[in-house]
Formats: C-alpha cells, sequence, structure tokens
C-alpha cells in the first residue's frame, strides 16, 4: 500500500492553476523530497493530503485512505510541520504538545512519547515556556512536535529546516533519519538541495505545478550529463589548446580554464590524450561531479521555457 | 455522525474554557464590574418607586435584564476573539489538521462559549447581590435561557470570526449588532412602554424574548409568556448554531 497517492490532482485559485493534474505514487517507508521553485505548488500539494485545502479535480489518499471520504483515517495517519511559522501564544510548549494529542485522542498514553519529543528536539529548557517568549528557532522545534505528538505513518515537513541553527537542522536529520527507518515515511519540501541529496532516495521536481520530474535520486543525477575539468595550466600551455577541445571552455582565471565535458561524448581519457598530443602541460586537475542543484536548475529552467 | 471523536472534541472545548480561565480578569472580572457600574449609577439616580412591570421594583427589574445581557455578550466575545486570533496566529491550523469534524470543532466552541457566559451570568448576579438580591423563582427556566442564549451569542461568535478579515470586521459585528440589540431588548425599560412602531421592531428581535423570558424566571413577571420566550430562544440558538456549522462547512477562510 502507498504512503501517499495522488492522481490527477489539481487545484485552481480562481483563474490560477496552482497544481495542474499531478498523479504520484510514494511508498511506504520512502524518505521522499518534494523539491521546486517557489510558488511551483508544493505547499498545495501537501494541503491538500492534510486536508487544508479542497482540491478542484482528482483524488489524493494518505496511508491508503481517501483524503475526502476517509478524512479521519487520513489525517490520524499523517503529521504535518507547516511552511508558516504558527503559534499559540496562550499557552507553554508542553501544555500545546499535550492539546495537540488530545485533538488525536492520544492523550495520556502520549505523555511519555511528548517527553521525548520535548528531548530529541532540544526543547527540554523550553518546556514550560509561553510559546510567545520563543525565538523563531525554537517554535519551529515545537512545530515537528506537534506534528508527530501522534506517532502519524507518514510525516510532512513543509521546509522544516528555514531559519533553523546548524545544531539542530543535523538533530532533525538524525531523528528523521531514525523515524524512517522505524518504519515512518517522511516527505520533505526544502529550498536547501543538499539536504535532499543527502537524505532522500527518491525526489519529485514540481514546476508551475505539473510534475517536471520524479526518479530515484542517483538515476536523476545520471540523466545530467555533463561534467566539470578544473585545470590548472603551466606557463606557455594556454594557447596551445586543440581547437575542439577550447571550444568547451567555459570559464578561465589565469591559468585555471574549466571545460564542460559531456558523459559519453567527451571521455577523460580522450580528453587527455588529445592534451598530450597538443603538448599542453597541467600542474594540478580537479573534477567536478554534477549534484542535484545542476539537475535542478536544468529541470526547473527547461520547463519553464 | 456514527463516529466521534471525543475526546478530541473534549480536548478543543477544554481549551477553550482553559484559554479565557487563563485571562479571566479581562473574561470574567471586567464583565462583572460593568454591570456593577450600572447598578451603582441607576440604584442611586433612578428612583425605585417607577416600576416597569407591575409589582416589580425598578432595580429588580434591571438585574435579570443586566445578567442576561453580560450573558450574551461575552458568550459572543468569546468564541469570536479566540477563533478570530487563532487564525491571525495560523495557529487554528492545528485543529484543522486534526480528527475533529465540523460539528466537533463547533460544539466545542460553543461549549466554551457557554462555559464562559454562565461564569460570568453567575458572577454577575452575585456581585449585583451587593445593591438588590434577586433569587430566581424558575431556577430551571433561567439556567435553560442562560444555555440557549449562550449557544445562539457563541453561534454567531463564530459566524463573524469566520466571515471577518480584520479585528476591525468582529468590533463592528460587536458594536452595530450585538451591542444595540442587546440594548433595545428591554434590559432597561419595558417594551410595553415603547410606542407602538417600536414595540412591533422589539417583536421581531429574539434578543427581546431571551431578556424578557429570563425576566419572568427572576421575577415571576414578564410581557410575553415565557414558553414563547423559550421556544423563540431554542429556534435561534439552532439556527445560530446551523449557520456557524455551514460556514464551517463549506470551508470559507479556514480551508483553501
Ligand atoms: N490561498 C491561496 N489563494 C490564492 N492563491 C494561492 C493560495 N495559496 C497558494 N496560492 C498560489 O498557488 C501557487 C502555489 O503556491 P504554493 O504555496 O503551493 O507554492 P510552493 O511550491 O509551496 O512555494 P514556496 O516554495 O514559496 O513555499 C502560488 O502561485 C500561490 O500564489
Ligand atoms: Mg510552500
Amino acid at each position: 500500500m502507498a504512503a501517499v497517492k495522488v492522481e490527477n490532482l489539481g487545484k485552481d485559485y480562481g483563474s490560477l492553476r496552482a497544481l495542474g493534474g499531478v498523479s504520484l505514487e510514494i511508498g511506504e517507508g520512502e524518505f521522499f523530497a518534494l523539491l521546486g521553485p517557489n510558488g511551483a505548488g508544493k505547499s498545495t500539494l501537501i494541503n491538500i493530503l492534510a486536508g487544508l485545502v479542497r482540491p478542484s479535480r482528482g483524488r489524493a489518499a494518505v496511508a491508503g485512505f481517501d483524503v475526502r471520504r476517509q478524512w479521519r483515517k487520513a489525517r490520524r495517519s499523517l503529521g504535518v510541520v507547516p511552511q508558516e511559522l504558527a503559534y499559540d501564544p496562550f499557552f507553554t510548549v508542553r501544555e500545546l504538545l499535550t492539546l495537540q494529542a488530545g485533538y488525536f485522542g492520544c492523550g495520556r498514553p502520549a505523555k511519555k512519547w511528548i517527553d521525548e519529543l520535548i528531548g530529541r528536539l532540544g526543547l527540554e529548557e523550553k518546556a514550560d515556556t509561553l510559546m510567545n517568549h520563543l525565538s523563531g528557532g525554537m517554535k519551529r522545534r515545537v512545530l515537528v512536535a506537534q506534528a508527530l505528538v501522534h506517532r502519524p505513518a507518514v510525516v510532512i515537513l513543509d521546509e522544516p529546516t528555514a531559519g533553523v541553527d546548524v545544531a539542530l537542522r543535523s538533530r532533525l536529520w538524525v531523528f528523521m533519519r531514525e523515524l524512517n527507518r522505524a518504519g515512518h515515511t517522511i516527505i520533505l519540501t526544502t529550498h536547501y538541495l543538499e539536504e535532499a541529496e543527502n537524505m532522500c532516495r527518491r525526489v519529485a521536481v514540481l514546476n508551475r505545478g505539473r510534475l517536471a520530474a520524479l526518479a530515484p535520486l542517483d538515476e536523476l543525477l545520471r540523466r545530467y550529463s555533463w561534467r566539470m575539468l578544473h585545470l590548472k595550466l603551466r606557463s606557455g600551455s594556454c594557447g596551445r589548446l586543440p581547437p575542439g577541445l577550447a571550444e568547451l571552455v567555459v570559464k578561465t582565471s589565469g591559468p585555471e580554464i574549466v571545460l564542460r565535458l559531456h558523459r559519453d561524448r567527451d571521455p577523460l581519457g580522450g580528453v587527455f590524450e588529445e592534451l598530450e598530443a597538443a603538448g599542453v602541460r597541467f600542474s594540478d586537475l580537479r573534477i567536478h561531479e554534477p549534484g542535484l542543484t545542476e539537475v535542478y536548475h536544468e529541470l526547473t529552467a527547461e520547463a519553464g521555457s | 455522525m456514527n463516529d466521534f471523536n471525543l475526546p478530541g472534541f473534549y480536548t478543543l472545548f477544554a481549551r477553550e474554557v482553559w484559554r479565557f480561565l487563563k485571562v479571566s480578569i479581562q473574561t470574567i472580572l471586567t464583565p462583572v464590574v460593568t454591570v456593577m457600574l450600572y447598578l451603582l449609577i441607576f440604584s442611586s439616580v433612578i428612583a425605585n418607586s417607577r416600576q416597569m412591570l407591575p409589582g416589580v421594583d425598578f432595580l429588580n427589574f434591571l438585574v435579570p435584564g443586566l445578567i442576561i445581557m453580560a450573558i450574551l455578550q461575552n458568550a459572543f466575545a468569546n468564541s469570536s476573539s479566540s477563533l478570530f486570533q487563532s487564525r491571525l496566529n495560523g495557529n487554528v491550523t492545528f485543529v484543522l489538521l486534526a480528527p475533529i469534524s465540523d460539528f466537533e470543532f463547533c460544539l466545542a466552541f460553543v461549549g466554551a462559549s457557554v462555559v464562559r457566559g454562565l461564569c460570568v451570568g453567575c458572577g454577575v448576579w452575585l456581585a449585583a447581590g451587593c445593591f438588590v438580591w434577586v433569587p430566581p423563582v424558575r431556577p430551571l427556566l433561567a439556567l435553560a435561557l442562560a444555555v440557549t442564549a449562550s449557544i445562539a451569542l457563541g453561534s454567531l461568535g463564530l459566524v463573524s470570526a469566520i466571515i471577518a478579515d480584520k479585528w476591525d470586521h468582529i468590533a463592528a459585528f460587536q458594536n452595530f449588532v450585538i451591542v444595540p440589540f442587546s440594548f433595545l431588548s428591554g434590559v432597561f425599560f419595558a417594551v410595553s412602554k415603547l410606542p407602538l412602531f417600536w414595540r412591533r421592531v422589539s417583536l421581531g428581535n429574539p434578543f427581546y424574548y431571551l431578556v424578557d423570558g429570563f425576566r419572568a424566571a427572576f421575577v415571576g413577571v414578564s410581557e410575553m409568556p415565557p414558553g414563547l420566550s423559550l421556544a423563540v430562544a431554542v429556534v435561534f440558538s439552532l439556527l445560530s448554531f446551523a449557520w456557524a456549522l455551514r460556514l464551517l462547512h463549506k470551508g470559507s477562510n479556514l480551508r483553501a
């Protein structure tokens, strides 16, 4: 059974098409990244799953429960960390978490779990502080705890690391990995692509309300066929570059040049042979393999143009 | 409605009661003091000889009206300010994410309004005892009207909190609808003493029945049959509740 399944899901705000027919399936136990530029429709998709936004078309299900028809079960299966920093100023951190557990009908037994969440998210010192006396990053930690208070099978984090310090960031990811290993499905959106690259095995890229890519991370990385060769040339070698290679130079700074090589058409062996034949000598070299950032830019630019 | 999330409902209800208790100076003490001021002025300025209803001294006439007016205004203030503030802060989202139905949601907020209304009502009644002690002759009728009035106004509070886009709108609803309707409902005067035209207008004001019936429960004299007042109160509260439920069901301003 899929943790999340959406079919031809669409949402219009008046004449604005925020989401235009997205279909995707996220398996149980996946660590999944939902990427895309601002306004791509990520939060809209998430909010439909959470029941905060009603779809204009299509269907969505969480843990096999339709979000419209079986909304109670769908909501029990889902924990969402919303993108906006919302908080209830009247209550302390612990009171708030206790209330949130109560809404889901897991009152007293949740007490131990709440203590654990407070510890795991580094909120011990602030547990009895009123929400409006917390710093922004601390409020974000509470949001994460609130989403987990009913131990949902599927956890969605909508930009959980915006405004969060480095220490908590790594702490959060360790925690999420652990939850994932314990069987929870984790879905995250982020604009820090290296986070997605480090954490997730499968990635969807949304652009203007449509799916621009949906693939395992390594496959996506392979799809991008360029790599960069940085060469530090010895003096006098610069002018000798054969025309075939000179075409590939994308950057020159002092003695260093950068060549953009195609993975299949410009094998490194061939490039080095050509350099040697032309008498080009270099003192150092570095190869930059593409990361998610490059793939992402290509995908979102392509789909945009 | 075959499944009811009882713990979820109860938690939300408890949250709402807890919220107003945390700021009880503003939510309970202030309305009680306000009514004390009214009584201070009326008891020293207005001669007790003038009777609005046959056989009822003016202060005895006034106190039940002031109690129910305080109940009405505070029941409204409770749900409207709580929900609207949650909307502004964004924390209403956490309730919307939970497996709590629209019905449970309304019931929890309105339930807290009832508790606030009863707290303020009792507070006013006891405080008014400093001036004149008015024990209800029909306590069950008084309770029934206090509860239905709170349900009606708590529901209208939800309605205004859902419709409003800024605090101004809530204040406008309160100052241009709730306050005038409650002042013109015969709290300070007997409607039968009004010119015919205004008497007819009053008959269309549901608040009038609440005030008149509530007074009947205390002093045993009224302009309308108490049964009619109670019936109007029940219908008024059911309609208001249904209105709030409908808005919530449509999603207006809460779910996009
Ligand atoms: N309540 C709303 N009313 C009208 N338009 C909306 C509403 N919510 C979102 N939109 C529009 O829908 C589109 C998608 O928004 P969404 O919030 O899903 O983007 P996103 O991918 O989450 O972006 P970001 O990375 O900035 O969070 C945007 O053009 C946005 O302006
Ligand atoms: Mg977003």
